[in-house]
């Protein structure tokens, strides 16, 4: 996810403080990262060297003074364009899952990627389990939803091949030990 | 969690010379989300169906409040079934004779319930699965997922103890098949029923507590449940 065009995208409502960026990016996306203060300075310092943001006025009501930023026309038509672009469909399984596996595969024995792959498979299980529940609780807001929605998603991608991977590693043993 | 509900202990079932269940414990407590997962043909639905009292087991108890039901008689069972259980299978089989409104509140018209005080409750589980407005429509007019939402306000309308539902998601996209999941579960948690849910979607084996893998009918502690 780029940053850069998430804090485009918040703008797009008015103009923001800094503060104000990073809390709002946090409730919209509660699954992911928090954003850090010194990340969102540094990306809205390069939005504004690009020209996609301008500051829009000084904000001293309560506590340390705050510079708000507002979109610029370039910035809108920064973030269109984004928004209408197709992502390449990258594979998801993320490097270190895939990888381990592989690795455990070729470097170690068939009965320790098997125990990694069930390990792997439980630890799956539970976390799309504490999804689900964030989802079911009552008031769960639509936001919410949507973000455990896109977790449980891939995380059930990965155990269909978790789940494939262990059929196939199985299969092998047989043929290993026939 | 509460105290075993339900207890299920070595219990076997042959379809003539095929086994279907190898000896399989599994333990259901007060309030709890049990999810049997497994294979096509491990023998998931088959436990289902037995712990419900729908089936007789050959071997082993099946104990439900300090009582073992599968000594019970049909009529016993099928009694048991109309109060404290609440069934629903994949394709909801409702009634189709009768509107969604009036095979909701059929099983409160068997336990004896008045027609109005049924009819108004009826209407409030339709509801809560989102079809109250289609209470007056008979099952032919509605669509897969609007019958399903029925069937489950019909397994839920007694607050039975303990609610079986058999690959409730099965015929339904995953829109309806979570919005379904969530109501469901919503209102297990508040009556503090128990469910014990037969998928072989991981995604709706989370909405459980816990997960009980079939494999060639027995239990795989492993939990991977890839056939043999």
């Amino acid at each position: 996810m780029s940053t850069a065009h998430v804090l485009l995208g918040l703008l797009a409502a008015g103009p923001r403080h800094g503060y104000d960026l990073k809390r709002a990016h946090d409730d919209r996306f509660p699954q992911a990262k928090p954003l850090a203060y010194g990340q969102v300075y540094a990306t809205l310092g390069r939005l504004e060297r690009d020209g996609l943001v301008v500051r829009s006025g000084q904000d001293q009501e309560s506590g340390p003074e705050r510079t708000s930023y507002e979109l610029t026309d370039l910035g809108r038509e920064r973030l269109d364009t984004w928004l209408t672009e197709v992502e390449p469909p990258a594979p998801y399984v993320s490097g270190t899952l895939f990888n381990k596996v592989v690795v455990a595969l070729l470097a170690s024995g068939i009965d320790q990627a098997t125990g990694y792959l069930t390990a792997q498979r439980a630890a799956h299980v539970t976390r799309m389990r504490e999804l689900t529940a964030i989802k079911t609780r009552p008031g769960a807001n639509v936001g919410d939803v949507v973000a455990a929605d896109y977790a449980i998603g891939h995380l059930d991608a990965d155990l269909r091949w978790l789940r494939t991977t262990l059929a196939r590693v199985a299969e092998l043993q047989k043929e290993v030990t026939a | 969690m509460s105290e075993a509900l339900l207890t299920a202990t070595g219990v076997t079932k042959s379809y003539g010379a095929t086994p279907a269940l190898r000896g399989v414990d599994v333990t259901v407590a007060a309030g709890e989300i049990v999810a049997i997962t497994g294979p096509s043909g491990c023998g998931k639905s088959t436990l289902l169906h037995c712990l419900a009292g729908i089936l007789r087991a050959d071997q082993g108890s099946i104990v439900y409040r300090d009582q073992d039901i599968n000594l019970w008689s049909e009529a016993s069972r099928s009694r048991l079934r109309r109060t404290e259980f609440g069934v629903l299978f994949q394709f909801g089989q409702l009634v189709p004779e009768l509107t969604a409104v009036e095979n909701v509140a059929l099983p409160l018209l068997l336990a004896g319930s008045g027609r109005r005080e049924a009819g108004e409750a009826a209407l409030g589980w339709l509801d809560r699965f989102g079809v109250a407005d289609l209470a007056e429509q008979r099952p032919g007019a509605m669509s897969g997922g609007q019958q399903q939402r029925c069937a489950a306000a019909r397994a839920l309308v007694t607050e039975p103890r303990v609610i079986f539902a058999d690959e409730p998601t099965g015929a339904l996209d995953q829109l309806n098949g979570e919005q379904m999941m969530t109501a469901m579960v919503r209102a297990v948690r508040e009556q503090d029923s128990s469910l014990v849910l037969v998928t072989h979607e991981a995604s709706i084996a989370a909405y459980a507590d816990r997960e009980i893998v079939l494999r060639d009918g027995a239990a795989d502690p492993s939990g991977i449940g890839i056939p043999g």
